[in-house]
């Protein structure tokens, strides 16, 4: 089985997508020739042609505007915005009409789009190329939100949230892009949206985090291992909708947590598991759920961005509070 | 080396029946004496079911409605041009385009009285409902008609879309695409001088809004709105191109909104009586109507049975949509996704019961 990147896992989806169903295109800003960016969509141009990989004028919201309307007419188009800085502008057509036209044409019209947006610190990028901010569609009603871990998570994720009919953002990690290969399985496979995961069994704390925080906190677990603290790891992979029930069994094991994420704290998804965690587990924990995130602050320049970004030191000493709370 | 010019453009002005009635026979579109009726009467019943609205939000029957009052020839002109199996885009202002189409008018008094269920649009309309933020519909209908483009459909996609709107960045931005990709769509705006309170002349300092097109690599052109035979031609012109291959097209309808903003506003507060006056001389129903009577196609007998025959549809219509049971409380969850998620479900337990009654809890 070959191993791959993250980024060649998500264009092997791609490719395997737009083979099987005419339907599915990809629109954005230099996916054609260029093969976008960070090159997901590197030789798909030369495969399919420039009408199913089509370079957009540069236009956030008309990319993702246009994409609903394709979506509308029976597509299955994948808007790539480049980098998560930028799809503010699409944020009207993302929040008045993706989400909202199933409910408002009661069912007769759905929109099943992808926006496939890179996201998050820690690659040295310029200003405006390093939010996490997950949490403004997580909060927008009839938007599903996936946030992949792995390559092997990315390429499963990426064809369930394809063939999903209602609105997906799919965010990428830039982080973990190419920072690390996992065998990944040449045949199909999906992943469900909506179903977390558990990395890592323990009994002693869970952990939850998604998207390029794994790995720190997968750090954290084996430096917390050494001093006999068994963690146990979920991965949400879908913040929305959020797989409450695996988070609620896994903390009655453990009776204590930490949320993990790199978006500032507050209104980020950690306050969201957290206030679930309260309702359905109050009873057994017995410690604060602890945060351990970015600050409320703007993402740092490169200079400063380490500071800014959780480490695995950061959730070994919020795990060190909880056990001695 | 010398300056030299790279481009040049002029913005054509169509109009074909002036507010005397008098017509230019060599530009009048091909219609036919029950087509020129069809025309009269679709005016007509729009006019009497907005007059209708405007009636039952005062009474207290219907929630805030916009008024299509003095709008009718653009929107009816315009609907009329498009055939059965084209895309429509309206904004927030169309109900007269909306039941040309076919749009019952219970459901555009259902949307209006607060029922998601009057955006369901009929299985048989290729409509989209009403889109209330200015001008966002736009690149929705661009992707719509990229997408029949695509997929090899002889059809066009028609937007609406106001004065105001050409102000929004999704305006450019639809456009643009439109434009780039010369997908089959025709931009229909209805420029009826105001935008609420604040006048053309504060959304632009261009001559025209039709000019706006030439930026994007196609023509635009600018029709007395007022005017249903140039409505109708300019529009159908452009259905046919767009159905053709070639492009979009950009119609500027200039009109006027005789009528408050909605019912919500009141435009004495930064408009004069005398400006809505002479807009009035302008009535397209009037001049139709004065042109008919010279083709001998229009009589008093002829004006009552079309009148009362479009009361008694409206009144029926109000029948139908005050006579609808309610909604299903549970619809508020029902069509988030396209099945229920976990967390929706428990929301929707913990507050409805099996029958869609509100829990009781002690």
């Amino acid at each position: 089985m070959a191993k791959l990147t993250m980024v060649e896992a998500i264009s092997l989806a791609l490719r395997q997508e737009m083979e099987k169903d005419p339907r599915v295109l990809i629109l954005g800003e230099d996916v054609g020739k260029n093969g976008g960016v960070f090159r997901a969509t590197q030789g798909l141009f030369d495969l399919f042609g420039e009408t199913r990989v089509v370079d957009t004028p540069l236009s956030e919201s008309a990319i993702v505007g246009v994409a609903i309307g394709m979506a509308v007419y029976g597509l299955r188009p994948i808007a790539e915005i480049q980098f998560e800085g930028f799809i503010y502008a699409s944020m009207e057509q993302l929040a008045n009409h993706a989400g909202r036209i199933r409910t408002r044409s009661r069912g007769r019209y759905y929109c099943p789009l992808v926006v496939r947006l890179p996201y998050g610190g820690g690659i040295r990028a310029p200003e405006h190329h390093s939010d996490s901010n997950e949490a403004y569609f997580v909060h927008t009603p009839g938007i599903k939100v996936v946030v992949p871990s792995t390559p092997y998570e990315a390429k499963g994720l990426l064809i369930a949230a394809i063939r999903d009919p209602d609105p997906v953002i799919f965010m990428e990690p830039k982080k973990v892009y190419r920072s690390l290969r996992e065998e990944v399985p040449e045949q199909e496979y999906l992943i469900p949206l909506g179903q977390s995961r558990i990395v890592m069994e323990g009994t002693d704390i869970t952990l939850i985090t998604w998207g390029a925080m794994l790995q720190p906190t997968l750090q954290a677990a084996t430096l917390l291992e050494k001093k006999g603290i068994k963690a146990e790891i979920i991965d949400l992979r879908t913040l929305s909708p959020l797989d409450t029930q695996t988070v609620i069994e896994s903390v009655e094991k453990t009776h204590k947590a930490v949320v993990v994420h790199e978006a500032p704290a507050s209104c980020g998804v950690g306050a969201e598991v957290i206030a679930r965690i309260n309702e359905k587990a109050l009873v057994h924990l017995e410690a604060p759920v602890a945060r351990v995130t970015g600050f409320d602050t703007v993402m740092p320049l490169p200079k400063l961005e380490k500071y800014y970004l959780p480490n695995a030191e950061r959730v070994t000493e919020a795990v060190d509070r909880i056990l001695n709370f | 080396m010398p300056k030299k010019t790279v481009q040049s453009f002029s913005v054509e002005w169509l109009q074909i029946l002036d507010e005397n009635g008098n017509c230019d026979e060599a530009l009048r579109p091909p219609l036919s004496n029950d087509e020129i009726k069809k025309l009269y009467e679709w005016m007509l019943l729009a006019r009497i079911f907005d007059e209708k609205a405007f009636k039952l939000q005062r009474e207290g029957r219907l929630g805030t409605y916009a008024s299509i009052l003095g709008q009718e020839a653009a929107q009816v002109g315009s609907a009329l041009a498009l055939r059965p199996d084209d895309w429509m885009f309206p904004a927030f202002r169309e109900p007269g385009a909306s039941i040309v189409r076919g749009l019952p008018m219970c459901m555009v008094l259902q949307y209006w009285a607060g029922d998601e269920r009057g955006s369901l649009i009929p299985e048989e309309l290729n409509d989209f409902p009403i889109t209330i933020p200015v001008g966002t519909q736009i690149p929705i209908a661009v992707g719509a008609a990229w997408a029949a483009k695509l997929k090899g459909d002889k059809i066009a996609v028609m937007a609406y879309m106001g004065d105001g709107a050409t102000s929004k960045g999704d305006f450019h931005e639809g456009l643009n695409f439109a434009g780039v990709f010369a997908v089959p769509v025709v931009f229909v705006c209805q420029n009826n001088q105001w935008a609420i309170s604040v006048p053309l002349k504060r959304q632009t300092a261009a001559k025209t809004l039709a000019q706006k097109a030439i930026a994007y690599g196609f023509s635009g052109i600018q029709v007395d709105g007022n005017d249903p035979f140039a409505v109708y031609k300019a529009t159908h012109e452009a259905l046919d191109q767009a159905r053709d291959g070639q492009g979009p097209t950009l119609i500027e309808c200039v009109t006027y909104r005789l009528g408050d903003h909605t019912t919500a506003d009141d435009a004495s507060r930064y408009r004069s009586r005398d400006e809505v006056e002479q807009w009035r001389k302008k009535d397209p129903i009037e001049r139709l109507k004065k042109y008919m009577e010279k083709e001998g196609l229009w009589n008093k007998s002829y004006d009552q049975g079309v009148c009362s025959e479009a009361k008694e549809k409206v009144e029926q219509a109000v029948h139908e949509q005050e006579n609808f049971p309610p909604p299903d409380p549970r619809d508020i969850f029902r069509f988030t996704f396209h099945e229920l998620t976990a967390e929706l479900k428990e929301q929707s337990e913990n507050f409805f019961n099996a029958n869609g009654k509100r829990n009781i809890r002690d």
